[in-house]
């Protein structure tokens, strides 16, 4: 999803070769094994040490580097995975096809500890195949010594109608849905709506701001902050925190019309050679513990209620990452919209760059 | 087999291998490419097989509204027309670096001319991204263009030197450079310096010299120069995308965006095959020029 896939590519090798090492290690585990696939660096060794000591399961772990390769591994039949890790947009293709199994996540053990927003999602309604793992959400940071009085509103407005002085100094992310969402929010307008007047709205809106804007990219968002270039930054919130690691005066602001969060989730394919383990460890991964351990390693947000005690300190004092309580009912799902809609969204996009 | 059917049949081996390749890696893809061109689009990526189509078409000039209706669109257009606009600024840019460069290479001992087009081909030992993110470094706010502007006080504001059309006509200028200054420097070399002699010998000025002695008989280097430049430029994708910040695309970059996050291959490769007979019509300029000189191109 928004993690840097670059760094992830370049971390797979040595991942992949540690796992190795890792699993051959452990192979004299009795109670049988599991395989997970998931990006790399996105899963923390030690935490793998710890569910085997306590599960004596032998876990190994292979790394994808897109969500395609991951989805037509699934199509082309398993790969022999136990549990996977796809985005949203991945998950409702697989529920769609039929490529995952029913592991009742809504009746498990632990699922009371899922936050309420997350207890439901696009694709999977019920939870009945998915687990929540990490998620992030896309708002926008700014630098309070380059901005008038210091401050900005909480607000979408601020950056869609910026002050005179913040002209030029705005940058946005290239990310068509992202900056369609933000727009959307701030208009009052259903993300996903299929009324062309209100695309048109959306469109206004976005050009009225383009000229403000000094460039669209999702790239290096991290540096362009911590060198001043721009004052705002639309951006997600994994990056706003490593920000913050060299700048602690930015802010990250969640717009109170509404705040994208994305997740990426826990699932296991039909036909995984080890089910009853596979069912096991996404159980085991919704205790706030190891949600916050994950997290610990990730630097993302996990969806388990009371393991804000157990994230570090730099994670856990920056509500940037942990999200603050009163900001939860501003936070939006990704929703799964009509192909009518997503054509709009898609011209006033082009529109929007041409 | 007589002696003129066995050379055919021989020849017919030979050549067999490389239309074979040209058959399986061009024809059939560029097949392939026009046929997508005209089914109609699946909303996932791909295409609905069989499903005919011309909206892919239709886009180039109309666009359905927000509403659907058809109507005048100039949204593509103009971005096709910006991919020439830059791609020729690009090339008379390089043609004014890029003349003078190889005319001194040119001029040079013979030693020194090797070292001066080892000097000219170094750049490409470093990848095209780098070289990109590099004049990201020099042009930004507080980079080194616009630090040694502040330093000599010729401002006291970073110019906006990123993120716009400048930036991407240097981008594109530097990437190309070389495509331009080896063919010119190709054509000089051959140059009969005994015919400048002979001109200023006449009573020619420096300027009747160059205009009537050597740019002519530079001008196959040129040509071929601007074609190398031109075409290249004209498909980039890094540099508009990098230097232009986002906000100017090039055809290169509506192409990506189709079969990337717009998921729309049909337009995609229609786009894909417009570019193509761009190229292929600057080409057969090219080609046409060359007759016209008596076939020597």
């Amino acid at each position: 999803m928004k993690k840097n896939k670059s760094m992830r590519l370049a971390a797979l090798c040595t991942g992949t070769a540690v796992f190795a090492l890792l699993s051959a290690t452990s192979s004299a585990f009795a109670e049988g094994e599991l395989r997970l696939y998931n990006w790399s660096n996105y899963f923390s060794p030690d935490l793998i040490k710890k569910f085997e000591e306590e599960t004596g399961v032998s876990v190994t772990i292979d790394n994808f580097a897109s969500e395609e390769d991951l989805l037509a591994k699934l199509q082309a039949g398993g790969g022999g995975y136990d549990v996977i890790f796809p985005g949203t947009t991945t998950l409702g293709v697989m529920v769609k096809e039929d490529l995952l199994a029913d592991i009742g996540v809504s009746k498990m053990e632990n699922f009371k500890n899922v936050l309420p927003a997350h207890q439901t999602i696009a694709g999977d309604e019920s939870r009945t195949f998915s687990a929540p793992y990490m998620w992030g959400t896309t708002g926008f940071s700014y630098d309070p010594k380059k901005v008038p009085e210091g401050k900005m509103a909480e607000s979408w407005e601020a950056i869609f109608k910026p002050a005179d002085e913040l002209k030029g100094n705005i940058a946005m992310l290239n990310e068509m849905s992202d900056v369609w969402n933000a727009g959307a929010y701030y208009l009052g307008i259903s993300k996903c709506t299929e009324d062309a007047a209100e695309a048109q709205q959306i469109l206004d809106l976005l050009m009225e701001q383009k000229p403000a804007v000094k460039l669209y990219s999702n790239d290096g968002t991290i540096d362009r902050m911590v060198a001043g270039e721009v004052a705002v930054h639309m951006q997600w919130n994994g990056a706003a925190h490593r920000v913050k690691e060299k700048n602690p005066e930015v802010v990250y602001v969640y717009p109170k019309e509404g705040t994208t969060f994305w997740t990426d989730v826990m699932a296991v394919p039909k036909g995984a050679p080890n089910l009853e383990n596979a069912k096991k460890f996404v159980n085991w991964m919704m205790v706030p513990e190891n949600a916050a351990a994950a997290s610990n390693y990730t630097g993302y947000s996990n969806a388990i209620k009371g393991s804000g005690e157990f994230l570090k300190d730099d994670l856990k004092n920056d509500p940037a990452v942990n999200t603050p309580e009163e900001y939860n009912d501003r936070l939006r799902a990704y929703e799964a919209c009509s192909e009518k809609s997503r054509d709009l969204r898609e011209r006033v996009w082009t529109k929007l760059k041409s | 087999m007589t002696p003129a059917r066995r050379r055919t049949f021989f020849n017919f081996w030979l050549i067999g291998p490389a239309a074979l390749a040209i058959i399986i890696f061009m024809v059939i893809p560029l097949a392939m490419m026009a046929w997508i061109s005209i089914q109609s689009r699946s909303y996932g990526g791909g295409v609905h097989w069989g499903e005919l189509s011309a909206e892919a078409w239709l886009r180039f000039l109309f666009e359905r509204n927000l509403d659907d209706s058809l109507s005048w669109s100039v949204t593509y257009t103009v971005i096709i027309i910006r991919s020439i606009w830059l791609s020729l600024i690009t090339t008379v840019l390089s043609l004014l670096v890029g003349f003078p460069t190889a005319f001194f290479m040119a001029t040079r001992d013979r030693k020194w001319r090797t070292l001066l087009v080892f000097m000219v081909t170094l750049p490409f030992w470093t990848n095209l991204l780098v070289r990109n993110y590099a004049w990201i470094l020099i042009l930004r706010d507080y980079g080194t263009a616009n630090g040694l502007l502040m330093w000599l006080g010729i401002t006291d504001q970073p110019l906006p030197l990123l993120h716009n059309q400048f930036a991407v006509a240097v981008g594109l200028t530097y990437s190309f450079l070389p495509f331009m200054v080896l063919p010119i420097y190709s054509s000089l070399e051959k140059l009969d310096l005994r015919l400048v002699e002979a001109g200023f010998d006449l009573y020619a000025s420096r300027w009747q010299v160059l205009r009537n002695i050597i740019i002519p008989l530079a001008i196959p280097g040129i040509i071929a120069g601007s074609i190398l430049v031109f075409i290249p430029a004209l498909g980039s994708y890094v540099t508009p995308e990098l230097l232009g910040g986002g906000k100017t695309l090039m055809i290169g970059n509506l192409i990506g965006h189709q079969f990337g996050a717009a998921r729309n291959w049909p337009f995609g490769a229609a786009l894909g095959l417009f570019l193509l007979a761009l190229v292929l019509l600057a080409m057969t300029v090219y080609a046409l020029r060359g007759r016209e000189r008596g076939g020597k191109p």
